[in-house]
């Protein structure tokens, strides 16, 4: 209590706020950038406008975001896309184990916090653990929020101002998504989950070219569960 | 555009399972932390789930309304190369490829 109450002195919050902002800049220098991909990405679609801060605020996490854009203009099934943000995003199950939420406290602010615990939230507050206050925690996830959407809005002009669409634009997603494979990669060096992956893709663009995506996950996913159920047995062996 | 009330239930559907994700887990931490399938399927879905994205996203880019095939490939190749090659700054490398791509589809 003594702790949140130092905090709510008017020039003590005003420095948390401005310590919260600092502590966002670098990762804004790659939001707004990606932001203004975005916004180009959703009007060379032929999406509308509104579009672009429309899935910002609803769906806050940039490479879903993206993707999102792909599979509304190929009208993908609901289904599909229940089951890709579902995969996608299935790693901010994890963010929670290390996430400094307990220093806030007000409700809204408390579920601000959890509705914007994207990627780059949680790797500022793991990159350095300490010193986290409510305020300090929540202008730096506004602050990143403000970026992205802002770079979206920005894409969303110049696409309108530059006023024919760039063919191949959409190459930055799969462009993105080589990138994170590869670091993903070299963070957990495991050879059989990606031949897994590959050879689920490969069965699902033969067996249902139509809906490929959704068949490879549920292929993978299925591969990765029996795999933890054999190594399950294994160990419990051992 | 497609469909506005198909649009909103897309975003509706992404809404609730996205915030789900991140919200769920600070009710259940204990039994979280302590479940094996979910720590089995915290280490090897995340490499997997990007290469099938990756593939999907590459084959869209390759055999669209024209097919962009040796182009996506080449992109891809330049994308590699940068990432591995210049201490993987995400940002660097995804502007080079993608660069490489509408350069090639535009001009070649």
């Amino acid at each position: 209590m003594n702790e949140s109450s130092v905090v709510e002195h008017p020039v003590a919050r005003r420095s948390e706020v401005r310590a919260g902002v600092r502590a966002s800049l670098a990762a804004g220098l790659g939001l707004f950038p990606l932001g203004v991909a975005f916004g180009l990405l959703v009007i060379n679609s032929g999406l509308s406008w509104w579009v672009a801060p429309a899935l910002s605020v609803a769906v806050f996490a940039g490479s879903m975001e993206l993707l999102l854009v792909g599979l509304l203009v190929a009208a993908t099934p609901l289904a599909t896309i229940a089951l890709t943000t579902l995969l996608v995003n299935f790693r901010h199950v994890f963010y929670a184990f290390s996430f400094p939420l307990q220093v806030v406290r007000h409700p809204v602010a408390r579920a601000y916090s959890v509705y914007a615990l994207i990627d780059e939230a949680w790797a500022i507050t793991n990159a350095r653990p300490q010193g986290w206050t409510s305020w300090r925690l929540v202008s730096m996830q506004l602050a990143l929020q403000g970026y992205w959407l802002v770079g979206g809005l920005v894409g969303v002009v110049a696409a309108r101002l530059i006023n024919r669409p760039i063919e191949g634009l959409g190459f930055a997603l799969c462009a993105l998504f080589v990138t994170l494979a590869l670091d993903a990669f070299r963070s957990r060096r495991q050879v059989p989950p990606v031949v897994l992956a590959g050879l689920s893709f490969t069965v699902a663009v033969v067996v249902a070219p139509g809906s490929a995506l959704f068949v490879a996950l549920l292929l993978f996913v299925g591969a990765l569960v029996a795999f933890h159920l054999l190594s399950g047995r294994s160990d419990a062996r051992a | 555009m497609p469909d506005l009330s198909y649009v909103m239930a897309a975003l509706a559907i992404a809404f609730v399972i996205t915030v789900s994700l991140r919200a769920v887990p600070f009710l259940l931490l204990k039994p979280l932390r302590e479940s094996t399938f979910v720590r089995h399927m915290a280490f090897w879905m995340p490499a997997g789930i990007l290469c099938i994205l990756a593939a999907t996203t590459f084959r869209s880019s390759a055999f669209g309304e024209v097919t962009h095939l040796w182009e996506a490939a080449v992109a891809t190749a330049v994308t590699v190369v940068v990432h591995l090659g210049f201490g993987r700054r995400t940002l660097l490398s995804v502007g080079a490829g993608t660069a490489v791509f509408v350069t090639l589809v535009n001009l070649v």
